[in-house]
């Protein structure tokens, strides 16, 4: 059985982050997705025929679709891609049962654009105020303020509320932007029939290093000094690793899981991060060791938790970044200029890292080197062993308490996908991967880029010049039975 | 026998004119040129005039033109839009041999010499009499300014950078090079804005304003932002062909074309008003 998108064959090379699809989910006897210009699709499980398709934007202005939907009480759940090419971002609730668009919150502009009523109640002085959407950015900047969301969304059913990160405004630099720039690198809480915003926490405000709000939000209960707090766990692209209250939005914690110096902390009491101001970049000058680098201490690529353990396994990268005066490059017949930015490892000498940390006692429990950024997703199971890919084609299982190595399976690629676990019709339980490289990390090897030319895919080919001999292109599907 | 005299003239001319050719197209080594250029295969968006258009009405394509005349043979084009991958899809997947129009020295290709130099101008209604010519102009402060705005991560054009180190922020309008992909050249919405009085005036790069002005019917006045380069960024750059790292003959052959067909190519460039700032051109 197959259906085929056919996705808008005049759009080739529009889109601007290439072509990425995050994944389907299933509801119901329904799957779910999002196609890249901009359809969400309903099929019907079994026969694979369409149920419906709803449009939602428009990729000839650069507005895309990457994100994998989530569907939740009678809702699908997505958000828009295209932050660089000067979209205003929203995330928005369609009608699981027609496909109807139930509500749409825009990230920038006035609250009535963004859902913000007399519900919304951010923990921080910081994030109050009215129409902020419009009055924390200079002139009309708001209306091409990026804000997108094309990361994963999260449920609470008792609470009623869905959580969602917004990603890094654009598409103007930091000095043309002045002001906080919301609601954008932030997370948001809302009511998942109307779309009111309940509470909003802004991770990076008037954000100077393109560290998008869209890592995953792991919805936990924790025993927080002594009694059990409703957390939301996110292990941020800043390299920090948020423990927050979910109802209110209060930050309980926030410690670094990877090497920072573009930060020196968080200030609970505000909520602010206090900015390494050595380490702001301004087009033309010399910054060195800005870490964590742009993909952040941790990119789109989810962790996964474990209730037996009470971690969190992080799929970390441990990189820097220099900006060394500025570059010339082109798009659509126009020469302009940027700055010229290098990725490398870490302190250290290695790239990733596979980080146990335990969220209550604010460290980390055990973590594995790895030469590589490990941009793979993680799954824990009941047995307590972690499953995760590394760029250079292992797929590896450790003792989830401990961290020692149990399993490992050279796949023909990289492994950038996500590993799930399933019970099969015979009863056994099965582990299964999709290898292939690509993505921002490898796209030295997906797309064939020149080694010499550190600066391509802004700026990381530069700390992944070795991956080619490491690895080639590929996609299979590799599906692992458990004795 | 009047006529015949000028028929017999008149095939001399023709006669002459052919062999004058031939030896024109010889000092680029035709032999050469066939095992280098079975066809011309050209990388280029299809919409994206004054450049470049599927409809093979932009100077780009009347360079290729030129390109596949002197090597004795047709244009073969492969059709991306010049974005973010254009490169990797294009001339360095092996699908095409030659960019027609790219900065000299880019890093990601080889880059010929180059066969013009433009600018970044101002771009405001004649009638509306400004003359703004530099960024430290204190008017600048007062007016509704358009830029052109690129989205990829820490970059944007030199004159949205040069205003902003200025404090000139807030009265500043953004237009995305990317534009609506379905508009006939998507990058021109901001020289139409400049006529319609969306803005008071814009900075827009060189050949995109010269074009798309001499289309408006509002005279529009174009004139070189200065200063040309402020600190490191440059308002001017010199436009090359591209090949790929490595494409010697290709670049040899190209550089031995772009000297030998110099006054060509700027009628060209003329034709579709590109403001130039080469020294030589002057």
């Amino acid at each position: 059985m197959k259906y085929e998108p056919k996705p808008i064959a005049a759009a080739q090379g529009v889109a601007c982050c290439d072509v990425v699809n995050r994944g389907a989910v299933y509801d119901g006897g329904t799957l779910f997705y999002n196609t890249l210009d901009n359809r969400t699709v309903a099929l019907d499980a079994a026969t694979g025929k369409e149920k419906w398709v709803t449009t939602l934007g428009d990729i000839n202005k650069g507005e895309t679709i990457t994100m994998a939907p989530l569907v939740a009480k009678g809702k699908v759940f997505v958000g828009n891609s295209g932050g660089e090419l000067g979209v205003r971002g929203w995330f928005t609730a369609l009608n699981a049962s027609d496909g109807k668009i139930a509500w749409r919150a825009y990230s920038t502009g006035p609250d009535k654009d963004v859902l913000i009523g007399p519900r919304f109640k951010p923990f921080y002085e910081k994030d109050r105020g009215s129409d902020l959407g419009i009055h924390t950015w200079p002139g009309e900047a708001w209306k091409q303020g990026g804000g997108t969301s094309w990361g994963w969304v999260s449920y609470d059913p008792a609470l009623n509320l869905v959580y969602y990160g917004t990603s890094n405004p654009g598409p103007w630099n930091a000095e043309q932007r002045p002001g906080d720039n919301k609601y954008t690198a932030g997370v948001f809480a809302r009511d998942a029939d109307t779309g009111e915003a309940v509470w909003f926490y802004q991770m990076s405000p008037h954000d100077l290093w393109d560290y998008d709000g869209v890592n995953e939000q792991v919805l936990v209960d924790l025993p927080i000094n002594g009694t059990t707090r409703k957390t939301m766990l996110r292990a941020d692209r800043d390299g920090y690793l948020y423990v927050m209250d979910r109802t209110t939005g209060e930050v309980i914690s926030a410690d670094p899981f990877v090497h920072i110096t573009s930060r020196q902390g968080i200030d609970l009491k505000s909520g602010k991060p206090i900015e390494n101001e050595a380490k702001k970049p301004s087009v033309g000058s010399v910054v060195r060791d800005v870490c964590p680098a742009a993909p952040g201490g941790k990119d789109w690529q989810p962790t996964a938790y474990s209730p037996r353990t009470g971690y969190l396994y992080i799929p970390a990268n441990n990189l820097c970044m220099d900006f060394e005066g500025v570059e010339a490059s082109y798009i659509a017949g126009t020469p302009f200029v940027g700055a010229n930015v290098r990725m490398y490892a870490g302190p250290g000498g290695n790239r990733g890292e596979f980080i146990a940390w335990d969220p209550v006692n604010r460290r980390k429990a055990w973590s594995i080197r790895e030469e590589f950024p490990v941009w793979s997703g993680v799954v824990v199971t009941a047995s307590d062993v972690a499953f995760y890919g590394t760029m250079d084609g292992w797929m590896k299982a450790v003792n989830a308490r401990t961290g020692e190595p149990l399993w490992q399976f050279k796949t023909g690629s990289g492994i950038i996908g996500q590993p799930i676990t399933y019970r099969g019709p015979d009863g056994k339980q099965y582990v299964a991967v999709l290898s292939g490289v690509g993505g921002w990390s490898g796209a030295i090897v997906a797309g064939g880029l020149d080694a010499r030319d550190g600066t391509a895919a802004l700026g990381f080919v530069n700390a992944m010049t070795d991956l080619p001999k490491a690895t080639t292109r590929g996609g299979t599907l590799y599906i692992f039975g458990l004795p | 026998m009047r006529r015949t005299i000028l028929l017999i003239a008149g095939l001399v001319i023709v006669c002459a004119l052919l062999v004058w050719g031939l030896e024109r197209a010889s000092t680029a080594d035709p032999s050469r040129s066939r095992s280098l250029w079975t066809t011309v295969r050209v990388c280029s968006d299809p919409n994206n005039l004054p450049f470049s258009s599927a409809r093979h009405d932009g100077f780009e394509n009347r360079l290729a033109d030129l390109i596949a005349r002197e090597a004795g043979t047709r244009v073969e084009y492969t059709w991306w839009a010049q974005r973010r991958g254009f490169l990797r899809n294009t001339l360095n997947a092996g699908l095409c041999d030659v960019v027609i129009g790219y900065p000299t020295g880019s890093d990601a290709v080889r880059t010929t010499i180059p066969y013009y130099r433009s600018t970044y101008v101002f771009v405001t209604r004649r009638s509306r009499r400004l003359r703004v010519q530099s960024f430290d102009d204190p008017r600048l402060r007062g007016l509704k300014v358009g830029v052109q705005l690129v989205g990829d991560d820490g970059a944007n054009t030199p004159p949205a950078h040069a205003l902003s180190r200025r404090g000139v922020i807030s009265n500043v309008i953004g237009y995305s090079v990317y534009g609506d992909y379905r508009s006939n050249s998507p990058p021109s919405a901001i020289v139409a804005a400049v006529a319609h009085g969306d803005v008071d005036i814009a900075t827009v790069w060189g050949p995109l304003a010269g074009y798309f002005a001499a289309l408006q019917p509002e005279p529009l006045d174009l004139v070189p932002v200065q200063p040309p380069a402020d600190d490191h960024l440059p308002e001017t750059f010199d436009i090359s062909m591209a090949v790929r790292a490595g494409d010697t003959a290709r670049l040899d052959w190209l550089d031995r074309f772009l000297t030998n067909r110099k006054a060509e190519i700027s009628r060209i460039l003329a034709a579709y008003h590109v403001p130039r700032v080469d020294e030589d051109h002057r």
